[in-house]
């Protein structure tokens, strides 16, 4: 799960790592407010959506597609600024190098004050999944691209690893302090910061705190600018207030309605519907249909819970996307049998009137009991021994009529 | 030979009196795995029939091992409560001589996996397979060690060692395997989780040690660098011939796909790099895992082995 910058500023705030002070607003009116009250000359308008590259992203209007205005996060030197930054951005169209040429509504601002900078960093806290610990990674080039920094100048990039066991080392902390070539209250504080952001990433279930520029400001203050954070979605059940902080809008629809029937769905752009069991052998399929000539129109894990009721929800997720000619069922039977498969694949394509071609593997347990339903059936299905051949039947047949 | 399990190991089930411990404890029970009891705190000194064989509950994992000389547990505890178990079971192991966890508990905070497997790690006589995986099998004349939730009748006894990330995908491969007339060895799940126990080189090695396995089967998929590391490390080390796929080529970048694990970020973990990491160690690449069976053949008689 991820949340917006505003949500992350106040939990670093709980967490003593400093910002500086900002607002969230949801209209216009409650922004030229926030001017006032923050009293600062100088303050930042920031576009709040889930995606990165807020800053080189362009916003247009979301009926009309025009250019609004370049750069999703503005620094306003007025009030009168801020009144038309804010209107450039409430409810306008987002578009940034993660988001897809599609953007993001923009329903959030957070108003931030000014901060002079002196020098930008980058920080950022994740799994490191080789070292199986907490890495924590920062840099003298912020404000850019890591990617871009990692991959042109790797040296600047400096890297220390919290012992599981017993926790970030002191020493540790003050040579990736120093690597950063910080001195005196200004590395002081960032020794502080770490160990702060350590403590928040442990107690908070984090998977990933990223902060992107991490300021040393005129006066030698650190302060974290931008915040980015991810929460492990497996703690949810040890952090019930996850949910005030969760933005819907920022999350596909189908894939929480495909996640309340047990289902695991991504929406892909192809033309072939896949149900399979098995996340592992879901992507195979995706593969197999691809290496066959077409492309696939979704992930989806079936999962080894599954019901007559949940497979017919997929279906019907499966179908809801206009794209999809035809869908291939793979199924390799372990805890779920595929006669019960079988059953549930007829009766939920009466219940939807399901018109695209069908080709169903089975293999594993009661394949042969859910081949036979199957094929007794009126229902105008085709059967397939091997995935190979169950991808090569259900191109051929979305092809016919091209 | 087999690696890790076989007719003489002594399994416990950690979490036997629940619906899964329940469910898939009959299951080994009924493919001639030697379970020799389970544990549920609170809840020792419970007899349970599974499949007409009488089960002994005990209370903790240390009481268990002393009573029936036990050298491997297979956990099926929720996921908040799994990494607890984990390390209960590696401390009392430790204290006994060693032994093998074999955790199928799906969806673990991934910090409290990272704690569980430092701590395994201060336990240098055990071993831990997962979380998140099917588990591990090797398949004898008659039923044989099925530590897990895959099915066991579709395995054979055989010649090749199968290691991979996915569940149903292994099964895919174990058909491969007998389609080309093949028995497996052993077969290791080690599961779609960022961070787990047992990696592919782990399973690499003991395969090359093991004088029944003559080839492998190595499945991966989109996320983390452990295919590369294991291509790397296998061009360097291995004698035997090993059959690659890795699922998720056609994943999009930035999205879960379904496992915690399986996810390119940053433009890293593709099944592209993985897909050469493997032809540049000279790894046998099947790009459909339909072709696994006929790759492996031509492994196999590259390699004089058939």
């Amino acid at each position: 799960m991820n949340i917006h910058e505003y949500q992350a500023k106040a939990i670093f705030n709980d967490s003593g790592v400093k910002v500086v002070k900002g607002i969230h607003c949801t209209s216009v009116d409650e922004a030229l407010n926030a001017y006032d009250e923050l009293n600062s000359d100088v303050v930042a308008v920031k576009s709040q959506i889930h995606a990165g590259g807020r800053g080189k992203g362009v916003l247009y209007d979301p009926k009309t597609n025009d250019l609004i205005m370049e750069g999703g996060v503005k620094i306003a030197f007025s009030k009168e600024e801020v009144g038309l930054y804010a209107s450039s951005i409430i409810g306008k169209k987002l578009v940034t190098k993660q988001t897809g040429k599609e953007g993001k509504i923009v329903n959030n601002l957070y108003i931030e004050s000014g901060c002079n900078i002196s020098h930008e960093y980058y920080l950022a806290l994740l799994i490191d999944r080789e070292a199986k610990s907490v890495l924590i990674m920062g840099s003298t080039e912020g404000g850019v691209d890591i990617e871009e920094v990692a991959e042109k100048t790797p040296e600047a990039i400096h890297k220390i690893w919290a012992d599981p066991l017993k926790g970030l080392e002191s020493e540790d902390v003050v040579m990736f302090a120093d690597s950063l070539g910080l001195k005196g209250k200004s590395k002081d504080e960032l020794v502080e910061m770490v160990n702060a952001l350590y403590a928040m990433f442990l107690e908070r279930d984090c998977s990933m705190i990223e902060i992107n520029p991490l300021v040393k400001s005129e006066s030698g203050e650190i302060i974290a600018l931008d915040g980015k954070v991810s929460f492990d979605d497996n703690a949810d059940f040890r952090h019930p207030w996850r949910n005030n902080l969760r933005d819907l809008t920022e999350e596909e629809e189908v894939e929480i309605r495909a996640n309340n029937y047990g289902l695991s769905y991504v929406k892909l752009d192809g033309n072939i519907g896949c149900l399979v069991n098995g996340a592992g052998l879901a992507m195979a399929s995706m593969d197999v249909i691809k290496l066959y000539g077409s492309e696939p129109a979704n992930f989806l894990d079936i999962g080894g819970g599954a019901t007559r009721e949940s497979i017919t929800a997929a279906f019907e997720i499966i179908l809801e996307d206009e794209n999809v000619e035809g869908i291939l069922v793979n199924i390799f039977g372990g805890i779920i049998q595929c006669d019960m498969v079988a059953n549930s694949v007829i009766e939920a394509s009466k219940e939807i009137g399901l018109d695209v071609p069908l080709v169903v593997r089975f293999s594993g347990t009661n394949h042969i009991e859910g081949t036979e339903i199957l094929n007794k059936s009126d229902l105008n299905v085709y059967t397939a021994t091997t995935l190979a051949e169950g991808a090569e039947k259900i191109v051929n047949l979305t092809r016919r009529g091209n | 030979m087999s690696i890790w399990v076989d007719e003489n190991s002594k399994i416990l089930i950690q979490g036997i009196t629940g619906k899964q411990g329940t469910f898939h404890g009959t299951r080994m029970i009924e493919y001639n795995t030697n379970v020799v009891g389970g544990v549920t705190p609170g809840k020792g000194g419970q007899k349970l029939n599974f499949s007409g064989r009488e089960i002994t509950v005990y209370d903790s994992m240390q009481e268990a091992i002393a009573r029936t000389g036990a050298d491997v547990s297979v956990i099926y505890v929720p996921a908040r409560f799994a990494s607890a178990a984990i390390v209960e079971a590696a401390n009392a192991f430790q204290e006994n001589g060693g032994g093998l966890i074999v955790c199928i508990t799906e969806g673990i905070p991934i910090l409290d996996m990272v704690t569980a497997v430092a701590n395994v790690k201060k336990c240098p006589d055990v071993r831990l397979i997962g979380p998140n995986c099917p588990g591990i099998i090797t398949p004898r004349e008659n039923g044989g060690c099925k530590v897990g939730i895959m099915p066991g009748f579709i395995h054979a006894k055989g010649r090749i060692g199968i290691v991979s990330k996915s569940g149903t995908l292994t099964y895919e491969a174990v058909a491969q395997t007998m389609s080309v007339g093949e028995g497996q060895s052993t077969c290791v799940g080690i599961g779609g989780d960022p961070v787990n126990g047992t990696g592919f080189i782990d399973c690499l090695q003991a395969f090359e040690n093991d004088n029944q396995t003559e080839a492998i089967v190595l499945i991966g998929e989109i996320g983390g660098t452990a295919e590369e590391e294991a291509a790397e490390w296998a061009s360097k080390n291995m004698s035997k011939p090993i059959v690659g796929f890795v699922a998720g080529s056609t994943a999009p970048p930035g999205k879960r796909m379904g496992h915690a694990g399986a996810i390119i970020s940053g433009g890293k973990g593709t099944a592209e790099e993985k897909f050469a990491a493997f032809e540049k160690a000279g790894i046998y690449v099947a790009r459909d895992p339909s072709e696994i069976g006929n790759v492996l053949i031509k492994a196999l008689e590259d390699t004089g082995r058939k």
